[in-house]
């Protein structure tokens, strides 16, 4: 999968577990940029995230996340 | 969650769902998108649907039940909600569900002001950390040091069950520990009394001998642990960064169990186990390939794995699972097996209602219900083709059918896994229940040969064994009274403490019933809740009677012995109220029928009634009295 691909993978995601289908994400979209996306549904997020592409993100990584383009970009690495 | 099948479509359906105007269709379709295996993120979905429809309506209006669940717990359980919510619906109730303060279970249950009493739980469920609750124990401790150490929580445990309980009026559920612990020795760790694999398992065995004599029910996710794996329950990452013990992708497990257990409580656990044969209880069609020609028993692998599910069925009729037979087949061909195959383990007696004919199999299991006098809701359907399943969850969707995997091998665990039959205790009549419904068929096929009603009650020559609950009964009446839909007058459900709270109020009188007729012994089949009303009179507070002795003069002979009780006391009048639900029309005439006088009838169908004991005739029965042990 390309930056793009992942990238759609985890728009439609965060779309169903913030039921808002207005939502779209760019490489610098930031959680603070996107209404109610708090640290409980940041986590919720990461886990339907990890279940959709079968990858697991490191403690570090979630912790260090601050951009979209991170998570993308680390997803990327772990789909090899 | 293999036994729920796949919705392709589950998002569509779950939005026309959302968008249905009339809440009450919205729930039920809500209900069955449940009733279908959930991902992750369609859980969310789901339960968020649920959350709208439950604040737009009340749950009466919507035909779920309302259930109130406190969750309290010593790590982050937020992630449990959902699951729970979504486990509540899939049997048909609608859960309320709030999650305690990070480790503030003590105080929620001690404080007088805490929000928990405002909440009114029905339910009051414990999750705790094991290393939070032990706290440390050197890994040197003497096994006596650790057994003195448990000792002391657990008499702190008890404790805060009883605060539960006697406070806040709540079933209690204690959920056991979860062994995340690592290997410190080994294999050695099962010897060293403070290794915290041994720790664990100690506190458990503990918890679990407290939790039964407390009236506790164990909400066991450590046994769940042993069949899942303990990564599909516990991920470090989660912990470390959240203090979640349970991961948010067992939320949905966690749920299952839990809600299970909740139905158990309410009596709202499956009853009957509804079996299909060629193909299910053995390999191959009899019709086609002949008694010697089906695959069954040893020496096949694939006949081994059939007369598994044969095992396990059978092991549920010993625990008071009534099982019945509906298969397309020549009857006298699929009796034959059951009687002259050496290999098979059911056997015709085991079987409560045989049914092999062509018809649709749909309306032979309504058949079934009838006969045994239950509900579709109390029927698990097992058949290996995806037709008939379809078919069955299309026209009886209360009726429970799990998506049988392909390979024999797996059935077993497709039907264990599912959990329809979970219990929350195991009486004598549950031991007996398989032979009473058995005799039941007998009677009606008396009933047939018998010229009138009269004629057939006097051929039962029953016996009515009655008096007040002695302590040995207390179990199964309190099984009873929860577990009885139908002749139920007030549908309040009790716990073993709030009937051992009625049983020491002076005044009060639980009387039970035992009916016995040629037969075999029906048990006790009735149980009548007459509380002190002040002044002369009693109150029926509640009034239950098993389905299996409808129709058999036993009201009418109870309001005797009720009435004779009543008068050797100086009671002047019995007042007994009525309070409709869906499932008590059978008897919403009941008190009028024994000649009780209405004194109240409310808008919401509820009615109040009066019998005076002083002008009161014994009604006529052909029901004779004996004595115990008679």
């Amino acid at each position: 999968m390309n930056d793009q691909e992942v990238l759609a993978v985890m728009t439609r995601v965060l779309r169903d577990v913030l039921d808002d289908p207005s939502i779209t994400l760019d490489m610098q979209t930031v959680r603070a940029d996107v209404p109610d996306w708090d640290s409980f549904k940041y986590v919720t997020f990461i886990v339907a995230a990890e279940i959709e592409l079968g990858i697991k993100f490191g403690i570090a990584d979630v912790e260090s996340f601050v951009t979209v383009g991170d998570i993308v970009a680390k997803a990327r690495s772990l789909l090899g | 969650m293999n036994w729920l099948p796949s919705i392709p479509d589950f998002k569509a359906r779950l939005r026309v769902a959302t968008e249905t105007g009339d809440l009450r269709q919205r729930a039920a379709a809500l209900m069955s998108l449940a009733q279908s295996r959930v991902g992750f993120v369609e859980e969310l979905q789901l339960d968020k649907a649920l959350r709208q429809v439950a604040a737009a309506a009340d749950t009466d209006s919507l035909g779920l039940t309302p259930l109130r669940i406190a969750l309290l717990s010593s790590s982050t359980i937020d992630q449990l909600l959902p699951g729970i919510r979504v486990g509540a619906v899939r049997r048909g109730m609608l859960a309320d569900v709030m999650a305690g303060g990070f480790g503030q279970y003590r105080q929620e249950l001690l404080d007088p002001t805490s929000p928990l009493g405002a909440f009114r739980p029905d339910f009051i469920v414990l999750s705790l950390t094991a290393r939070d609750f032990l706290g440390g124990v050197p890994l040197n401790a003497t096994s006596s040091e650790v057994e003195q150490k448990i000792d002391e929580r657990i008499e702190e445990l008890r404790h805060l069950w009883r605060v539960a309980r006697d406070r806040f009026r709540s079933t209690v559920v204690q959920q056991t520990f979860l062994d995340i612990a690592l290997p410190v020795f080994g294999s050695f760790d099962r010897l060293v009394p403070a290794s915290p694999h041994q720790l664990i398992a100690r506190l458990n065995d503990r918890l679990a001998a407290a939790a039964s004599s407390e009236g506790v029910l164990l909400l066991d996710v450590a046994r769940a642990i042993a069949r899942d794996g303990l990564d599909a329950w516990f991920d470090v990452r989660h912990w470390l960064q959240g203090k979640m013990e349970i991961s948010p992708a067992a939320g949905s497990r966690f749920g299952e169990l839990l809600t299970r257990l909740v139905a158990a409580q309410r009596g709202r656990s499956r009853k009957c186990l509804v079996l299909d044969l060629d193909n299910t209880l053995w390999g191959g069609v009899v019709g086609d390939d002949g008694m010697e020609g089906i695959v069954l028993g040893e020496g096949s692998a694939r006949g081994e794995a059939h007369l598994a599910l044969q095992r396990y069925a059978r092991m549920l009729k010993d625990r008071g699972v009534i099982l019945a037979i509906c298969s397309k087949n020549e009857p006298s061909v699929a009796e034959a097996v059951f009687r002259d195959h050496p290999e098979m383990i059911l056997r015709r007696n085991d079987i409560a209602v045989f049914i092999a004919n062509w018809d649709d199999k749909a309306a032979n299991l309504s058949r079934i219900a009838e006969q045994l006098n239950i509900g579709l809701d109390s029927l698990v359907f097992v058949d290996d083709n995806p037709a008939e399943r379809e078919r069955i969850r299309g026209a009886l969707p209360a009726v429970a059918v799990p998506e049988l995997p392909v390979d024999p091998a797996d059935y077993v665990r497709c039907l264990a896994d599912a959990g329809y039959f979970e219990a929350v205790s195991f009486t004598e009549e549950d031991r007996q229940r398989a032979e009473q419904y058995a005799a039941n068929a007998e009677r009606d096929a008396l009933r047939e040969l018998a010229g009138s009603v009269d004629d057939f009650l006097r051929s039962l020559q029953m016996s009515l064994v009655s008096g007040p609950v002695r302590p040995v009964d207390a179990a199964r009446v309190v099984q009873l009274i929860n577990k009885t839909n139908q002749f139920n007058t007030t549908t309040r459900r009790i716990s073993a403490d709030d009937f051992d709270r009625f049983g020491a109020a002076p005044g009060n009188l639980a009387l039970q019933f035992r009916l016995r007729d040629r037969f075999g012994d029906n048990g006790l089949v009735s149980v009548m809740l007459l509380g002190n009303g002040g002044g002369e009179t009693w109150r029926i507070d509640n009034w239950v009677m098993s389905c299996r002795v409808f129709g058999r003069q036993l009201e009418d002979e109870a309001v005797n012995v009720a009435v004779e009780a009543a008068a050797a006391r100086g009671i002047r009048s019995l007042v007994a109220e009525f309070v409709p639900t869906a499932k008590n029309k059978v008897i919403a005439d009941l008190y009028e029928r024994l000649g009780f006088a209405c004194m109240e009838r409310s808008q919401d169908g509820r009615s109040l009634w009066e019998l005076n004991i002083a002008s009161y005739a014994p009604r006529p029965t052909t029901i004779k009295r004996a004595s115990d042990g008679e």
